[in-house]
């Protein structure tokens, strides 16, 4: 159970504090409701390399790191297709400096040429370094174009050429500034050794000045139900052929979500899931298969994948993937079988209780879902899945015409040389 | 009202106190340590087996980590699936994990569920079996995954810095996918009664462990673990390293180069080692580092660089490391060797020192997060043969370290020009 208290600015900004007076740290963590989902098609990328300009200067800080390293905090932050997620960890006795900082960057960024150009190049290496210079790196660049066809989830976060974000222009960075940072956009989280009165207090001195801004009223294409079996074969110099097979499935909020989840911790949660048992142990065709799901905000994707050993082919490692879903949809799971994954769900949520961080970064994602107080709720809906709940929507989620097949086949590669000299 | 001043930092405190929870020590009968962390209000516990590796033969690179890593495929009691089963079902987590110098078994579990999780880690400790149909899969998923792994720059990378570094040891000789098929059941368990007795395991217990908890784990430890056949030899060979310090892995379509440059280093057990800390700190052990600033705030060549220290049983390392743009490697390596350069030349400005200890003493009160990072700074102590005196020095060096003194440090430690250099990709 995480007890917090509640209260929002004249400006909009929704504060939420969580008191634990175990640790001398402070967290402050500041949600903004903004993602990949929001870019415009023809300038994708948009919010990670913003996520990467918020260090890069604010109004009256040229320098933001600094004056938080100097009171022994470190931060961080990341985007995702649904949120931008920034937070903060320090000693509680400094915790001031990380309002000032925050509500100095809410206010207004300094727009830096200079910045912009740098971290530019920052983001084109990360986009290398993780999605194109590592072996099946760019999976998620080909298969989300394959699963949404109106939806812009189908552009990865990282956007979908190096090109938009070499084509970033600092009117464009101003003009998302002015859209989606402002206080009703954002929730803020502080955790620690804090009082809820002094977070208020400070709140108010800090944050209370920035104007509202105007709300962003999200109106998202969304993505129509697939009908239609969708299929693509690329040959890449990957060392093992890979299979993915991917399914639309609701969203984060849908009622169907928790037995969703469930159900891919029956094919792939620990050693004694299914996947793992029957594929890579009982039938020896697998070196490694996983089932997963993308949690996202508007409806999400459920993924199969798996690497077939060498003597398997792409044709019976996909079968033998749709055999394990097949079950799923003409047996019902046996009762041991879910209450072992509702265990595991259980501990996971007790063990995610001993971070503070964690504990501050959930509790603003619930809020942003209508209520923080969701988080204390969340293993009760877990528990409350039935067997019948996840056959029904097993045999809603895995047909042919709901999926999207991309299959790697490994193409010789040459082995790297090594060359030794002075 | 006065305007609110936003160009002015608020007022800050520095860390003074930080204090850490220390263990209660228990050694049974058998030979077996027990240190139990008792805090938190969580109803969970971590608890960790960790036993020393044995020598290391490089005709067999891969044994040890092949015996930890199968622990959790069989026993003659339980089958892989049966123990998968057991440790799932009550919500558990299992994790067996090999370092260079240790081999652990982890459970993490509710304290409710603790009684029936025990009995299967005391089984696969003391009767595990290997059975040839899981080495078969064992040697077969493994040989993929490093294929993968092997084209991967980084990875590449580390392997030939630590080749050179080490030579044929446990710390410098990784596997080669054939070496899998090298590896024979009956060794396997030779190693295994070999080195998991109770006299070369270390118990530690973190989360809510109360005395219930404690007795439970003794009891179910306690006694003789099987047939004693020879007492684990834990020494390990000496160290060669290559003469060659220049190792240039070519890589034709390689849009990034992995750079590693460095030298082997003293470990935590030398009196120079928390300045040196600091040193790395400036250098490259931080966002703000001089590396970051240099080569990727200012540069643009990398999405990452940082420096480290590694500290093992028998020796420790230096090293920076980066993925850097293929066309710009060469440049971001001339980069690196003046900002080692520097440190050795100029002092380093006061306001910046004073940035770094702040930053290193938050980041130690911040890495104290619950009583399970509690027992893993226990674990650093305790393997490296150090009392607790050891983080006291730590705060006073932090504290007091001057420029001049870390100038010198610079000057006795750093000579680039006989580091290590690796590169994997493009020069």
């Amino acid at each position: 159970m995480v007890k917090f208290n509640r209260f929002i600015l004249d400006n909009g900004l929704r504060v939420i504090v969580h008191e634990d007076s175990t640790t001398p740290m402070a967290v402050l963590n500041i949600l903004y409701d903004v993602g990949a989902r929001d870019e415009n098609p023809g300038q994708t990328g948009f919010a990670h390399l913003f996520e990467h300009l918020m260090f890069g200067g604010s109004v009256n800080i040229p320098n933001y790191d600094g004056p938080l390293q100097r009171v022994g905090g470190e931060n961080n932050a990341f985007t995702s297709n649904d949120i931008t997620n920034y937070y903060i960890t320090l000693p509680s006795a400094n915790l001031e400096t990380a309002f000032w900082l925050e509500s100095d960057r809410m206010l207004n960024l300094a727009f830096s040429e200079k910045s912009l150009e740098v971290q530019r190049n920052v983001v084109i290496e990360e986009f290398k370094q993780r999605y194109l210079n590592q072996p099946y790196g760019d999976v998620w660049l080909k298969l989300r174009p394959m699963v949404y066809k109106s939806h812009p989830y189908q552009w990865a976060t990282i956007g979908k050429t190096i090109k938009h974000i070499e084509d970033a222009k600092i009117e464009d960075v101003k003009a998302f500034f002015k859209k989606h940072y402002n206080p009703q956009n954002a929730i803020m989280v502080v955790g620690g050794d804090v009082k809820t009165e002094e977070i208020k207090a400070m709140a108010e001195k800090w944050f209370g000045p920035i104007p509202a801004g105007e709300k962003y009223n999200r109106n998202l294409p969304q993505e129509q139900p697939q009908n239609e079996e969708r299929r693509e074969t690329f040959t890449a110099k990957v060392p093992l052929n890979d299979v993915y097979i991917a399914f639309q499935m609701g969203g984060r909020l849908d009622d169907s979500y928790y037995a969703v989840e469930l159900m891919s911790d029956i094919l792939s949660r620990g050693n004694s899931s299914r996947l793992h048992r029957s594929l890579i142990k009982d039938k020896q065709l697998f070196s490694e298969v996983h089932a997963y799901i993308t949690g996202s905000l508007d409806k999400g994707m459920f993924v199969l994948e798996g690497k077939p050993l060498e003597h398997v082919s792409i044709e019976q490692a996909e079968q033998a993937l749709w055999d394990e879903v097949e079950k799923l949809k003409n047996e019902e799971v046996p009762a041991d079988e879910l209450t072992k994954v509702k265990n595991k769900t259980e501990s996971t949520m007790v063990f995610s209780e001993m971070s503070l961080l964690d504990k501050a970064m959930n509790l603003a994602f619930y809020e942003l879902m209508g209520d923080a107080d969701g988080f204390n709720h969340e293993t009760a809906k877990f528990l409350a899945v039935t067997a019948g709940e996840i056959k029904a929507h097993a045999n809603t989620i895995f047909t042919k015409e709901n999926s999207s097949t991309l299959v790697y086949l490994a193409q010789a590669v040459n082995e790297p040389v090594q060359l030794i000299s002075e | 009202m006065t305007e609110l001043d936003r160009k002015t930092p608020p007022q800050f405190n520095g860390v003074e106190n930080i204090t850490l929870i220390r263990p209660e020590a228990t050694k049974l009968a058998n030979g077996a340590n027990i240190f139990t962390f008792n805090s938190g209000d969580l109803d969970l516990v971590r608890i960790e087996w960790i036993f020393h590796n044995l020598r290391f033969d490089p005709a067999k690179p891969l044994l040890n980590v092949a015996v930890n890593t199968m622990l959790t495929e069989g026993t003659s009691k339980l089958t892989a699936a049966q123990i998968a089963d057991k440790i799932d079902f009550y919500g558990a987590f299992l994790q067996v994990d090999f370092s260079y110098d240790h081999s652990q078994v982890t459970l993490y579990t509710l304290t409710k569920h603790l009684n029936l999780t025990l009995p299967v880690i005391k089984d696969i400790l003391t009767d595990s079996i290997f059975p040839q149909k899981e080495l078969e899969t064992f040697v077969r998923n493994q040989q993929q995954k490093l294929q993968v792994s092997l084209q991967k720059n980084d990875f590449v990378a580390r392997r030939a810095f630590n080749k050179a570094l080490y030579g044929e040891t446990i710390y410098g000789l990784a596997a080669q996918p054939e070496d899998f098929q090298s590896l024979k059941r009956e060794d396997l368990l030779e190693k295994y009664k070999e080195m998991y007795q109770p006299d070369n395991c270390n118990i530690i217990i973190a989360g809510k462990a109360d005395p219930q908890i404690l007795e439970a784990v003794t009891k179910t430890f306690e006694g003789a673990w099987g047939e004693v056949t020879v007492p684990a030899d834990t020494t390990q060979p000496d160290l060669n390293p290559s003469v060659e310090r220049f190792i240039y892995v070519e890589n034709a379509d390689a849009i990034q180069s992995a750079i590693r440059i460095g030298t082997p280093f003293v470990n935590r057990t030398h009196p120079d080692f928390h300045a040196l800390q600091v040193l790395n700190t400036v250098l490259g052990g931080y966002f703000g580092s001089r590396l970051m600033t240099n080569i990727r705030e200012d540069k643009g060549y990398t999405y990452g660089i940082g420096s480290g220290m590694s500290s093992f049983k028998q020796t420790g390392s230096f090293f920076i490391a980066s993925e850097v743009g293929a066309d710009v490697c060469k440049a971001a390596v001339a980069e690196i060797e003046k900002e080692v350069n520097l440190l050795k030349t100029n002092l380093i400005p006061d306001e910046e020192l004073s940035l770094v200890r702040n930053f290193m003493l938050g980041s130690l009160l911040g890495s104290l997060e619950n009583v399970l990072s509690h027992a893993d700074k226990f674990k650093n102590l305790y393997f490296a043969g150090l009392d607790y005196d050891y983080y006291e020095r730590y705060t006073q060096t932090v504290k007091n370290i001057t420029p001049e003194d870390l100038k010198a440090l610079a000057n006795k430690y750093f000579d680039f020009e006989n580091f290590y250099k690796v590169i994997v990709g493009k020069y």
